[in-house]
């Protein structure tokens, strides 16, 4: 296996934060939520609204792990049109104005399957996309897309939860590069957390078997919430949170504004997690 | 085909039948597959789970089921000797309780308390909310909210059996949005959750496990065959939604190579229109944890399925199927909703048995193939289920022909 000496944009990103003393926040929305223009309006508007990676949903009408919001999201995003191309486009449109933010796409194995492995790898690599987050894809089928998107150029990002025992976690390291996405509670994204405690010790658990950047994710909807997480954790994800302020707007352009000021406010408690 | 090597050996230790199958999950549930997997192959080894399960099924369910000669039904047609394997006369009124028993024990055996279901029209839900009420677990049903309106029978005897049918409104409100939500609920109380999937669909190893406990429906057709007729049939004909009813019915056959086998798939209004024939009109997928065929579009997003029948109304299909119909071992056809009406009918008029619409739509595949073999053709229709949970669908596709007599 090759390794290349060049570090990748997620790694720099991570790096940087880790000299800073502070935990990354990690933006998810869902592309093409509400309409295809306003939300590349939000994606465009993240990095300088404190979004430190950017996790971008691809809608898919069976999200069999998340809750209602993400489901909606979707849901809204797929009655307007939204597809692969659109997708990778927004991320292509990014790129042209921000080449530091490392941007991964989170999503279901079956639009990409549909649309091609090596062809969604070779548009995902040229548009920008850093790294990848399929929920369906145990360690178990590796072969389907982690280790094609590794010689990509793309990391793939494991998710690791209270069920990954200590018999589990090594399959589920290996080839997980970027970070660990840590779901901090069994059930589905925007149940609630437990405590911050019982968090902490799992993470600090699974660090005595890796130095990857740890993320955690799954019902952080706060500023609060996560300041306390980004005491411990690499990463701090809140997605259902951000897409529940375009749920809640009256007009799509109200809700990119909602989503930017939430994010404001969750840059801001992050960068004081630690002080 | 070649006889050295058995058909019936899958799934492989990934749980592929050939490209499909396997164990698309999320990470919070792939140790508890794992342990059910453990679990199961336990079980196979152990006598005293065979010999509880046999004793269940004599006495609870009713066990064996006939393999009754439809003789006028026959003489109607005029062609093939029509055998139909009776799961209609099954406890709970279709063969999905072959199915509930094995895997209720095998939660037993695991320690879990609750046990989750989804179902489409009913039937997989009614069973298993008879098994959880015979052993005394929590039981929690999701079913999606279009189905509960077509099916309501069925929901006031969950109800009845202690269950709780939880409406799923996500999606289009069918069985796909009800396994979704299943999903979620397992993903959600994997500690002390047991989920009782009732096709032979879903991750490994479900498509194998529900398989071996409908296989019973195919070794005991061979059984009574043999002794009605002291031979194989020559052709076997079973509905196909998920596809469990069919696969119990030919798994135990697939190494005969005598032996025709006919996947009826429901063609709702028609191929170019909407139906529910995920192999006739499917591309290859990923969903609910398998590779298999399924109703999508250019984009990879899952398409609704449409069909009279709600236990046929799914985009997708058991894997091991896929690999039959890639290898070309079982045939796959497709009826549409008014020649399952047409079969469900002819049942009705000629042998005085009412079946359930998905069964309807083996029986009007056999309409067309009966009359164009000959008398000595034996075929045995797979009757999946009875029809009574069927009576508002029905009368009110029938109401002109009904208000005539």
């Amino acid at each position: 296996m090759t390794h290349t000496t060049e570090s990748s944009r997620m790694e720099r990103r991570f790096a940087a934060l880790k000299e800073e003393n502070r935990p990354a926040l990690v933006t998810f929305v869902t592309a093409g939520d509400p309409d295809y223009a306003s939300s590349l309006d939000t994606l465009l508007g993240l990095p300088e609204a404190g979004a430190d990676v950017i996790e971008l949903g691809m809608p898919f009408t069976d999200p069999m792990a998340d809750g209602p919001a993400i489901q909606l999201a979707s849901q809204r995003a797929l009655a307007a049109g939204q597809d692969m191309l659109k997708t990778l486009q927004m991320v292509r449109i990014l790129r042209e104005q921000d080449q530091d933010t490392p941007l991964v796409l989170m999503g279901y194995y079956n639009p990409i399957y549909r649309y091609g492995v090596e062809r969604f790898l070779e548009e995902a690599a040229e548009a920008g996309v850093d790294g990848l987050i399929v929920v369906d894809l145990p360690p178990e089928h590796d072969a389907e897309l982690c280790e094609p998107a590794r010689d990509a150029g793309i990391h793939f990002i494991r998710l690791a939860t209270p069920t990954t025992d200590a018999k589990r976690l090594p399959g589920v390291l290996n080839n997980t590069s970027g970070f660990l996405y840590y779901v901090s509670s069994t059930g589905v994204t925007g149940s609630a957390p437990p405590t911050p405690e019982k968090v902490e010790q799992e993470v600090n658990a699974i660090r005595a078997h890796t130095d990857i950047p740890i993320g955690v994710g799954f019902g952080i909807r706060t500023p609060e919430q996560a300041a306390r997480i980004g005491q411990f954790a690499d990463g701090v994800v809140v997605g259902s949170a951000l897409v529940d302020c375009i749920a809640k707007a009256d007009t799509p352009e109200a809700g990119t504004q909602a989503v930017l000021a939430l994010t404001r406010e969750l840059a801001a408690a992050v960068r004081t997690a630690r002080t | 085909m070649s006889t050295d090597t058995s058909l019936r050996q899958g799934p492989d230790a990934s749980g592929f039948f050939g490209r499909f199958g396997g164990r698309f999950v999320a990470e919070t549930l792939m140790p508890l597959i794992l342990e059910l997997q453990d679990e199961y192959e336990k079980a196979k080894q152990d006598p005293a789970f065979h010999a509880e399960l046999e004793k269940l099924r004599k006495d609870f369910v009713g066990r064996e089921t006939p393999l009754y000669l439809a003789e006028r039904l026959t003489e109607a047609l005029g062609g093939a000797k029509i055998y139909l394997k009776r799961e209609d006369l099954n406890h709970t009124g279709a063969h999905k309780i072959n199915n509930c028993l094995g895997q209720i024990l095998l939660a037993k055996r695991m320690g879990k308390k609750r046990i989750i279901a989804e179902t489409g029209a009913g039937m997989h839900g009614v069973a298993t909310a008879t098994v959880a009420a015979r052993f005394g677990m929590e039981c929690v049903i999701y079913m999606g909210s279009t189905d509960i309106h077509r099916q309501q029978p069925n929901v006031q005897r969950m109800k009845l059996l202690g269950a709780e049918v939880i409406p799923v409104t996500s999606g289009t409100g069918t069985l796909k949005d009800a396994m979704n939500e299943a999903l979620r609920d397992w993903v959600t109380n994997v500690a002390d959750t047991f989920y009782i999937i009732g096709t032979v669909a879903g991750p490994h190893p479900y498509p194998a496990l529900v398989r071996d406990f409908q296989a019973v429906i195919g070794e005991e057709t061979r059984a009574q065959l043999m002794e009605k007729e002291g031979r194989l049939p020559d052709t076997l004909v079973a509905c196909i939604g998920g596809g469990s009813n069919a696969m119990g019915l030919f798994h135990p056959f697939l190494d005969e190579e005598s032996v025709r086998m006919i996947g009826v798939e429901a063609g709702g209004e028609g191929l170019d229109k909407r139906h529910a024939a995920s192999l006739k009109g499917g591309e290859p997928g990923v969903l609910h944890g398998n590779r298999t065929f399924l109703l999508q579009s250019e984009d990879g997003q899952i398409q609704d399925a449409h069909s009279i029948s709600a236990g046929l109304d799914y985009p997708g299909i058991g894997p091991e199927h896929a690999w039959l119909h890639d290898i070309k071992r079982v045939e796959y056809v497709a009826v549409t909703d008014e020649e399952a009406l047409d079969g469900f009918k002819a049942l009705c008029k000629y042998e005085g048995i009412i079946p359930a619409l998905e069964s309807s739509h083996a029986l009007a595949h056999v309409l067309k193939l009966a009359p164009t073999l000959p008398k000595d053709h034996i075929i045995v229709v797979n009757l999946s289920g009875r029809g009574d949970k069927d009576m508002t669908t029905v009368t009110e596709h029938l109401a002109d022909e009904l208000a005539e007599q």
